[in-house]
């Protein structure tokens, strides 16, 4: 695999508190790697380690082989796209695009503003400053901003957080489809596992400073390899030995009896809470045509291949 | 009903300010156009004359070395005051603690501490007395009496000035910003002067306006550290009213200072394009 990135036992220790704990991972050219948790979970430490804002304590942070982990930020060809976008208030938007290009010294600066700006779709805005521009812009000037300096890797810090709920949905498939055309890797980090699951190639969940599982969406939601990770990524029953999703409960005649405690219409599905008569609950979620309600007795079951069973 | 409370409430400082404000300046203005009286005081006819005397070439002197000791006063200021400033918006723990030390000059009175930079700087002072123990100098550096130790006191009494209203902004600035910055690739100083020095603009401004002003219509210290020899705007106009007795020029002095300040506020206003004040 030609990683872009790779992380190697990466540390991060603040006043004796371990913010990262031993992290190794890859990061494939041209994916868009999503890395999830809660919050507090050090995601976040990690993203700034390898924009260099952090130094770890210990391990390595290898660009495209090359090892960067004490070097500042200004000398990494790694852009970071922050969570309330950092946009230059008292520059334009074209301003603020430029900014880095300047620094470099870039030769066809009006070239490659003119692309990212068609890119991006803000052609005709570029002379606005920040307070004139909506949410949604503001985040292309960010994303402009980075992109336009052609980096080996682009950092996005929690991308959608600041943004409408109703624009987040529009936005996760506009970057996306950004991300494919330009080819740049995409590193984001977020709390939000619906978010990973519908963007990224591959998902690495952490927890407590540590990381407990990395794959592609469908194999961590489908074969997660502990219980955090289960819970994490969607809703679990647990039963004895091995965890259940609600989607995977089929109602049938022949299956294991049980009582529903409740019933709640969600209009896309019935949303059942049940008591196995081992005193065990299960949620399950079924066709809406259903009309169970709380007090009923019904039969359960479940193919053997959705029991989640881990360490 | 709220038309009478502004009123009301606003009556005693509209009282205030036309009383000990408006009504004196009136009086300035009408002895600033009245001739010397035989023995002080103020007659008629009106007349210009104090204004045309102002252009005599000794005391548009004593302007011009005003404007030229406040100007540079406040530049030295800046120069100070935006790196401690910026240091202090910057320290996450002691930054209360070192605003507190910004401030602790005022605890004393200003005389007080101009006399001790007379202490500092005369002959038989401080820094003379340590050089030439240490050999360094035979004779006394004459330190005290002349432009440079009326610079140093202004730009030690007004420093405080300069570094508040430059921390209130500073500290404001999405820290962010500057990590945005580096991650585009600028280094310090380029973050520095294209980042932070615009975005601290206003705080500038209100600083230089803050310690220019007061260094312009400076009195005290160029009294004590100038020793007469650099007279300033402030001590021509309070010699007009003490010892020369000739009230309309002091008048006219004074209103002349006023007009200064207010036009260099008005080009600084310009420049802001209306954001500042």
């Amino acid at each position: 695999m030609d990683a872009v990135l790779e992380l190697r036992g990466v540390s991060k220790q603040f006043h004796g508190h371990r913010a990262v704990d031993d992290v190794s991972l890859a990061v494939p050219r041209g994916s868009l790697f999503a890395l999830v948790g809660p919050s507090g979970c050090g995601k976040t430490t990690v993203l700034r380690m390898i924009a260099g804002f952090e130094i770890p304590t210990t391990g390595q942070v290898l660009l495209s082989g090359a090892d960067v982990a004490g070097l500042p930020p200004y000398q990494r060809n790694v852009s970071t796209v922050f969570q309330n976008y950092a946009l230059f208030p008292h520059l334009t938007a074209r301003q603020n695009i430029e900014f880095g290009l300047r620094r470099r010294k870039a030769s066809d600066l009006d070239r490659r503003v003119r692309d990212v700006l068609d890119l991006v779709q803000l052609a005709g805005k570029e002379h606005r400053k920040p307070a004139q521009l909506s949410g949604g812009e503001k985040q292309r000037v960010a994303l402009a901003r980075s992109l336009v300096l052609e980096p080996d890797l682009l950092l996005l810090d929690e991308p959608l957080a600041a943004l409408d709920p109703k624009l987040r949905r529009q936005v996760r498939v506009e970057l996306k489809s950004i991300q494919r055309r330009v080819g740049v890797t995409f590193l984001m980090v977020t709390h939000d596992q619906e978010e990973a699951m519908s963007m990224a190639d591959s998902i690495a969940v952490m927890n407590k400073g540590r990381l407990e599982q990395i794959g592609p969406p469908r194999e961590i939601y489908s074969r997660p390899a502990t219980r955090f990770v289960a819970g994490f990524l969607g809703e679990v029953s647990w039963l004895n030995g091995f965890g259940l999703r609600p989607e995977s409960i089929i109602l049938s005649a022949d299956g294991r009896p049980a009582t529903v405690r409740s019933a709640v219409y969600l209009g896309n599905c019935l949303r059942l809470e049940l008591q196995l008569e081992s005193g065990e609950t299960l949620l399950a979620e079924t066709n809406p045509g259903a009309r169970h309600t709380a007090g009923d007795q019904v039969n359960v079951t479940w193919r053997p291949e959705d029991e989640l069973h881990v360490d | 009903m709220w038309t009478k409370v502004r009123f009301w409430t606003l009556a005693p400082s509209r009282l205030l300010m036309g009383l000990l404000f408006a009504a004196p300046l009136c009086i300035v203005a009408a002895y600033s156009l009245l001739t010397r009286g035989a023995y002080g005081g103020q007659s008629p006819p009106w007349t210009f004359e104090s204004y045309a005397r102002l252009l005599d070439p000794l005391y548009a002197a004593i302007l011009f070395r005003s404007l030229w000791i406040a100007a540079l006063s406040t530049a030295l200021c800046l120069l100070l005051g935006f790196p401690l400033a910026l240091f202090i918006s910057r320290s996450a723990k002691r930054k209360n603690l070192y605003l507190q030390l910004v401030m602790l000059p005022f605890w004393t009175s200003f005389l007080v501490r101009t006399y001790a930079w007379m202490f500092l700087l005369r002959d038989t002072g401080l820094i003379n007395t340590i050089l030439q123990s240490l050999g360094l100098i035979r004779e006394p550096l004459p330190l005290l009496y002349n432009e440079w130790a009326v610079v140093v006191g202004l730009v030690y009494g007004y420093l405080p000035f300069m570094v508040l209203p430059l921390f209130a902004t500073l500290e404001r600035i999405d820290p962010n910003l500057l990590e945005a910055a580096a991650d585009l690739g600028a280094r310090d100083t380029d973050t520095l002067f294209r980042i932070i020095v615009p975005l601290a603009m206003p705080g500038i401004v209100a600083g230089c306006v803050l310690v220019f002003i007061p260094c312009l219509g400076a009195y005290l210290t160029p009294d004590l550290l100038g020793g007469g020899k650099s007279m300033m705007a402030g001590n021509l106009v309070q010699n007009q009213f003490t010892n020369a007795r000739d009230w309309p020029f002091g008048s006219a002095a004074s209103l002349t200072l006023m007009a200064m300040v207010m036009l260099a506020l008005a080009w600084l206003a310009r420049r802001q394009k209306g954001d500042l004040l």
